[in-house]
């Protein structure tokens, strides 16, 4: 039975029905303690507590496939420590998963969020992963998400990274993939900011693999005086890779704005693309909205919500 | 007695007089077309009327029910009544057309999106949940704008080359929704170069760079599509009207 601590945070995250459900695997860790954990045949989660944190190894078994997504609750209602969360993911060839990590700090005034992931996807398996975040609306929190994935033959791999309720803090993602052959890669970023905010992401993924592909999406808004430095790499060392870099930014108020897509190819039989518009609200898409009866500020919000959506 | 007045519109665009001395009038509930070849000034006068960007310092006066729009914003003008629906519309990442319908809808005038959408065309079930973007071809873009448009059922719409990108079983639908937007009682200003969509209008206006040269019925104006710029004998060379 669940306790306060985590029936709070499930329902800060709507989850609460979802976790009723028998066939439906959990774990909810508030600060460093593992309050609530439901697993399922097949997949084993082994959680550990460590001084500030919780050290975590899931393993899943080779050929299973797990039907509804797994939530995964990283969340505190103090206002003040560090939660360090470290993770262990091996999926095993031909399984497969969908985890929704809830990471949800509704109080924080100085919390800090520290995520270091190893995770290895086999061949023929696939690892979607969804991280959402609720925040304070006083922007209390540090992110700092690390993770290295390695994708085995014929892996696929689809990362979300969504930052949209709540003030941001201080974010700093890193991402690396390495890509063998035929796999997929797609790490997408979708952040809100305002306020002082100072975000930071490096994504990038290495197409070492024949065949592998790879996408590398961010999403930003920025208002007031938050800052935002984008920084994707691809890289493609193997024939036939194939892979795109996309960044787009709005930018209001003073805020301000960098992208760096690198794209490197180093096969002549490879093709990378990549672009990356900064700027204000595109003119015709205001205008438009506007000329049905919005205000200026509610058709910047409405694109603003359809960009990080 | 007009719905929108034009009175003595001229307009100067990176120092190019771009219209010259406009004076025209509007109908409540008529259907009215701007023709003229490219460069006369036909979208510039719908993007000056809506108040667009770059478009809100010209000379002479735009009068709507009685009101100047001079100084009013482009969401004022909406609220007033007078919406523009662009010849290549605006696509927006992630936004769904349910959305861009509701941003549009008035429930006291206009229809609701399912209705809007359907009576343009497009099923319901089929595109609600799709995002307004580049997944979307031209011709269903210009469906939904149309779509938009039906759920804000303004007093006056410029429709800027409303068949534009549009398959010709698909025009009928948007004339049917011209239709709608007629018995509705909303004046439609459609801005064209093509002859079937003028046969959709009751009177026309031939403009041609940046004045105006004539005014009539449709019928009457059918004959610029005959072959030449006319009644200009400068066969549509900006610079040899300007040294008249």
């Amino acid at each position: 039975m669940p306790n306060n601590d985590a029936l709070r945070l499930y329902k800060t995250a709507h989850i609460d029905k979802a976790l009723d459900d028998p066939n439906t695997a959990h774990l909810t860790i508030s600060h460093n303690k593992v309050i609530s954990s439901q697993s399922l045949p097949g997949l084993n989660v082994i959680p550990k507590e460590i001084k500030d944190g919780v050290d975590i190894k899931i393993v899943l078994e080779e050929g299973v496939v797990i039907k509804n997504p797994v939530h995964m609750c990283f969340g505190m209602l103090k206002q003040e420590g560090i939660q360090r969360i470290i993770l262990d993911i091996d999926i095993k060839p031909k399984a497969s998963i969908f985890i929704i990590a809830h990471c949800i700090f509704p109080n924080a005034v100085k919390v800090q969020h520290l995520m270091n992931g190893k995770i290895k996807v086999g061949e023929h398996a696939s690892y979607t992963y969804l991280e959402k975040h609720i925040h304070a609306d006083s922007g209390g929190v540090e992110v700092v998400p690390k993770a290295r994935v390695m994708l085995s033959d014929y892996a696929r791999f689809k990362t979300d990274f969504e930052l949209l309720q709540g003030r941001v803090g201080k974010i700093e993602i890193d991402y690396e993939t390495i890509c063998l052959a035929h796999s997929v890669m797609e790490m997408t970023s979708k952040i809100n900011g305002s306020g002082d905010d100072i975000i930071k992401i490096k994504e990038s993924g290495l197409l070492e693999g024949e065949g592998a592909r790879g996408v590398l999406t961010s999403r930003v808004a920025l208002r007031q005086n938050a800052r935002a430095e984008i920084f994707n790499k691809l890289v493609a060392t193997a024939p036939f890779t194939r892979g795109h870099v996309d960044c787009k930014e709005i930018v209001q108020d003073k805020a301000i704005a960098s992208a760096i897509p690198i794209v490197e190819v180093r096969d002549p039989k490879a093709h990378i693309t990549h672009e990356a518009a900064i700027g204000s609200v595109d003119s015709k898409q205001l205008q438009t909205l506007m000329s049905r009866g919005l205000s200026e500020e509610d058709a910047v919000e409405l694109i603003i919500q359809g960009l990080l959506s | 007695m007009s719905v929108l007045s034009l009175k003595n519109i001229s307009l100067t665009l990176s120092d190019k007089k771009i219209l010259h001395n406009i004076n025209l009038e509007f109908l409540p509930g008529k259907i009215h077309a701007l023709v003229g070849p490219n460069g006369a000034g036909k979208s510039s006068l719908a993007f000056t009327i809506m108040g667009l960007e770059g478009y809100r310092k010209f000379e002479g006066d735009i009068i709507f029910k009685g009101e100047s729009l001079k100084d009013k914003s482009i969401d004022q003008r909406a609220n007033l009544g007078i919406t523009l629906a662009w010849q290549e519309p605006a696509r927006y990442e992630g936004l769904t057309i349910s959305s861009f319908l509701e941003a549009a809808y008035s429930p006291e005038k206009g229809f609701k999106p399912e209705e809007a959408l359907l009576k343009s065309g497009l099923q319901p079930d089929l595109y609600l949940k799709r995002a307004v973007d580049k997944t979307l071809s031209g011709g269903e873009r210009k469906k939904i704008e149309l779509a938009s448009i039906l759920a804000m059922m303004p007093q006056v719409v410029l429709l800027d080359e409303p068949d534009s990108g549009i398959d010709v079983e698909s025009l009928d639908r948007i004339f049917d929704a011209i239709k709608i937007l007629k018995k509705r009682g909303s004046t439609v200003i459609l801005i064209t170069h093509s002859l079937k969509v003028l046969e959709h209008a009751e009177d026309a206006f031939l403009l041609c760079c940046g004045h105006l040269m004539e005014k009539g019925s449709s019928h009457s104006m059918c004959r610029y599509f005959k072959g030449k710029c006319m009644p200009c004998d400068h066969q549509n060379v900006p610079e040899a009207a300007d040294a008249k």
